[in-house]
């Protein structure tokens, strides 16, 4: 089949034009077609077009002993505005650092710019991070908390199901990120599993994860974020 | 105007599924991308220099390690001067053995592979699988884990499980840094139900590996592979190194075995356009390339994208029976919850539970749903005698018999008890007999106490530390007359020195004997051959509870 560029750019302006115009709630069930027909994706390759970071300060390595860095998704705040259940990442990122200030630690947030994986999110802000203890947040919620010295697929604390996460937990794991800092005996958040998350959320994990993935601009590693949005 | 008919359906179970329309660009295609390359081979010189259409010098890693690794030099001219419809035909003709096939099999590249899956509809591939299976007799795996990584229960679940039937018993964590516990526990429990099973925890590799070197596990599951380039290093690996860890586990001679499935690549947006079954076939080859001697695949933990996509279940058998056709023990999946219909859940056990396989579920869930911490398994605890009907009804053995509630509770006490006993003797944190209590007569960890976290935590860090093993868990039962567990633990540890349970799909019966692939080989060629439900199996799947008694009628 022929695909011309005028093509392309027609149907990627129409998809646009749908997206854009999709309300909050934007992946919930609302948006699932009730329709016969098959949607149309022939060469279709992308979910959003790519963010430019250009001019953005790279992130620094802290020396402050009581910093926890946040180190956020590649599509957070800027193609991704709420996790998968539909939280706001604006109020994700206020409980997370209130959670931490309420301990009298200290945080900061960077962008990811060369992982999409959380665990290497988690670790590379750890690494950067004046007290080694570091918080990775995906944009569809899912987080780790994790130390600077551990294996990258181990950590701290995991909450894998994003779809379960609370306001109030996210604000728990910024108040327990700080503990570690402070070398306190740390009782972890308290697991929650819910075996229809699979089946209802899976797939529009894989969607999100794409639109975070493709904003991926590895050599920008990572950037600084505070109030950057 | 609403329609009363429509309004019902919309509200069906299956309706909150996720489904979404084959997108061959990002992967979301089970069978057959266009994108897909053609089977192609060149050889020269004993070296394979085309692999599926591309040329050496562009090989990714994966393509070099299956050229160089995966395929039988020696028989690819052969193998890939037949047709993929007359192996396909081939693997359903009961006229032609198991041992030709994998001949066959062994000289083909993986776009061949999945062009032959692709000739098979659904119910040949299940009567490929009743003959490709690698042992004689099916098996079944459950999964031990609980909310509160509460060891004591692990423990009674394990027993029970293992008394219900499961020839291998798998654990992971909520918290990582629980790991050491639920192993030994899992160890223990796993023990009191029936001598002989085998048990792992699934966590991070090098943790996990440690585990094992320690005895603190008997087998490893979780070396996970993937079939794009890209993915492979985000996970920090290659099959090279997959290849290394694989013989680490070898060389202290544990059994292990390998992970993949399909939609991992698309889950994690690097699919390269190709499809589900195209992807999982080079991770299998890789698998085999690697010398492993199984794995553990059916889509697994990403079945939710391979689900949501027009026939991504019949793909899921598909990648099953691609394992089997590579001569590899195959753990069939089942694991994973997908679906909120009680009857495409069902319906999609079916594919692996009527032809059998070598592990049907690679971990059904032994604790109800809610206790699963690999996010809920495609069956539970609550679904035992559903399952035992279903082996009845159908005269199948899907590895699971019906229990007595005296035996639960006895066998899930014992095992408590012997926890609270290893714990005293290491110094690690108090069990008391309460919680103890609470556990034998629970379902899930609702039902239980709460232990101190922390404190657990720090003992399992200290455990670590102190470097305790396999022989100081069997010291601890024989001191604290628990005799005949200690020498139940100290005969699994043995298997690491005899080593036999390294064969294909090998398992223990009750006096600690291999039955695997090699001694016990299936050798089903149609009506009247292979394995048969029959005699003392048969009574004992028919004796489930709740039947009629008519002298008392």
């Amino acid at each position: 089949m022929q695909v011309n560029e005028q093509l392309v750019q027609a149907i990627t302006r129409e998809v646009l034009k749908q997206l854009q115009s999709q309300q909050p709630g934007q992946y919930g069930k609302e948006n699932q077609a009730n329709s016969p027909k098959k949607t149309n994706l022939n060469g279709k390759t992308r979910m959003r077009p790519k963010h430019s970071y250009e001019g953005y300060p790279q992130a620094k390595q802290g020396t402050n002993p009581k910093e926890v860095v946040i180190g956020v998704g590649a599509a957070f705040q800027t193609e991704i505005t709420q996790t998968i259940s539909g939280i706001p990442l604006d109020e994700v990122l206020k409980n997370v650092r209130a959670g931490i200030e309420e301990e009298g630690m200290v945080s900061r947030v960077v962008k990811v710019l060369d992982t999409s994986d959380v665990a290497f999110m988690a670790l590379e802000s750890a690494k950067l991070s004046g007290s080694g203890i570091g918080i990775g947040i995906q944009s569809k919620g899912t987080t780790v908390i994790h130390q600077k010295d551990l294996y990258p697929l181990t950590n701290l604390e995991l909450f894998p199901q994003a779809p379960l996460i609370t306001l109030d937990m996210y604000r728990k794991i910024g108040r327990n990120a700080a503990k570690y800092v402070k070398g306190e005996k740390v009782t972890p958040i308290e697991c929650i599993n819910d075996p229809t998350v699979r089946a209802k959320f899976q797939v529009k994990a894989a969607l999100m994860h794409i639109i975070e993935t493709e904003q991926l601009d590895p050599p920008k590693k990572m950037i600084e974020w505070e109030g950057r949005k | 105007m609403k329609s009363k008919r429509i309004e019902i359906l919309d509200n069906r179970p299956v309706n909150k599924d996720g489904f979404i329309d084959e997108w061959p660009e990002m992967g979301f295609v089970a069978m057959k991308s266009p994108f897909d390359p053609k089977p192609s081979i060149k050889i020269e010189n004993g070296i394979i220099t085309e692999l599926d259409g591309k040329e050496r010098k562009d090989f990714d890693f994966i393509d070099q390690f299956i050229a160089d690794y995966s395929i039988r030099v020696d028989r690819a001219e052969t193998s890939m001067g037949i047709s993929s419809l007359e192996i396909a035909r081939k693997i359903v003709d009961i006229n032609v053995s198991r041992k030709e096939i994998l001949e066959i099999v062994s000289g083909i590249t993986p776009a061949k592979m999945a062009e032959v899956i692709n000739e098979l509809n659904v119910v040949e591939m299940m009567m490929g699988m009743q003959k490709m299976r690698a042992r004689k007799v099916p098996g079944n795996q459950a999964h031990i884990t609980n909310l509160k990584d509460d060891p004591v229960q692990i423990a009674a679940d394990a027993a029970e499980g293992a008394l219900r039937g499961f020839s291998e018993e798998e654990t992971t964590t909520g918290v990582a840094r629980y790991a050491p516990f639920n192993a030994i526990a899992l160890l223990i429990g796993s023990q009191v139900g029936r001598r002989g099973v085998l048990t792992q925890c699934a966590v991070e590799e090098a943790i996990e590996l440690e585990l094992g070197i320690r005895g603190l596990t008997t087998y490893a599951e979780t070396l996970s592979v993937y079939g794009t380039e890209k993915v492979f290093i985000d996970g920090d690996d290659t099959p090279y190194s997959k290849a290394f860890l694989n013989s680490a586990y070898g060389s202290r001679g544990l059994k292990v075995r390998f992970t993949s499935g399909s939609g991992s690549e698309v889950l994690m947006g690097s699919s390269e356009k190709k499809s589900m079954l195209y992807l999982e076939c080079r991770c299998l080859y890789v698998t085999k390339g690697a010398g492993s001697q199984g794995i553990q695949n059916g889509s697994v933990s990403c079945i939710g994208v391979t689900a949501g996509v027009p026939a991504g279940i019949r793909e899921v058998i598909g990648e099953n029976l691609v394992a089997a056709l590579l001569g590899l023990e195959c753990a069939s999946s089942n694991d994973q919850s997908f679906s909120h219909s009680d009857m495409r859940r069902t319906a999609r056990t079916m594919l692996q539970f009527m032809p059998g396989t070598d592990f049907i579920f690679s971990g059904y869930a032994g604790e109800p749903n809610y206790d699963n911490m690999f996010a809920g398994s495609n069956f539970d605890a609550e679904d035992f005698d559903d399952y035992n009907v279903l082996q009845r009804d159908m005269q199948v053995d899907g590895g699971l018999r019906p229990v007595t509630e005296e035996e639960v509770i006895r066998v899930r006490r014992e095992a408590g008890k012997a926890v609270q006993a290893v714990f005293k003797y290491l110094g690690l944190t108090e069990v008391t007999d309460e919680q103890v209590e609470a556990v034998t007569y629970a379902h899930g960890s609702k039902d239980t106490l709460n232990r101190d976290v922390a404190s657990d935590l720090m003992a399992a860090d200290d455990l670590m530390k102190r470097k305790i093993t396999g022989i100081d868990v069997v010291k601890a039962l024989a001191e604290s007359g628990f005799e005949e567990l200690a020498e139940s633990i100290l005969n699994m540890l043995k298997q690491r020195v005899i080593g036999d349970y390294m064969h294909t799909a090998a398992i223990l019966d009750e006096n600690f004997q291999v039955m695997s692939g090699v001694n016990t080989p299936n050798d089903y060629m149609g009506p009247g051959t292979g394995y048969r439900v029959a005699g003392k199996r048969w009574e004992e799947i028919k004796a489930i509870p709740h039947r009629i008694n008519v002298n008392e009628f």
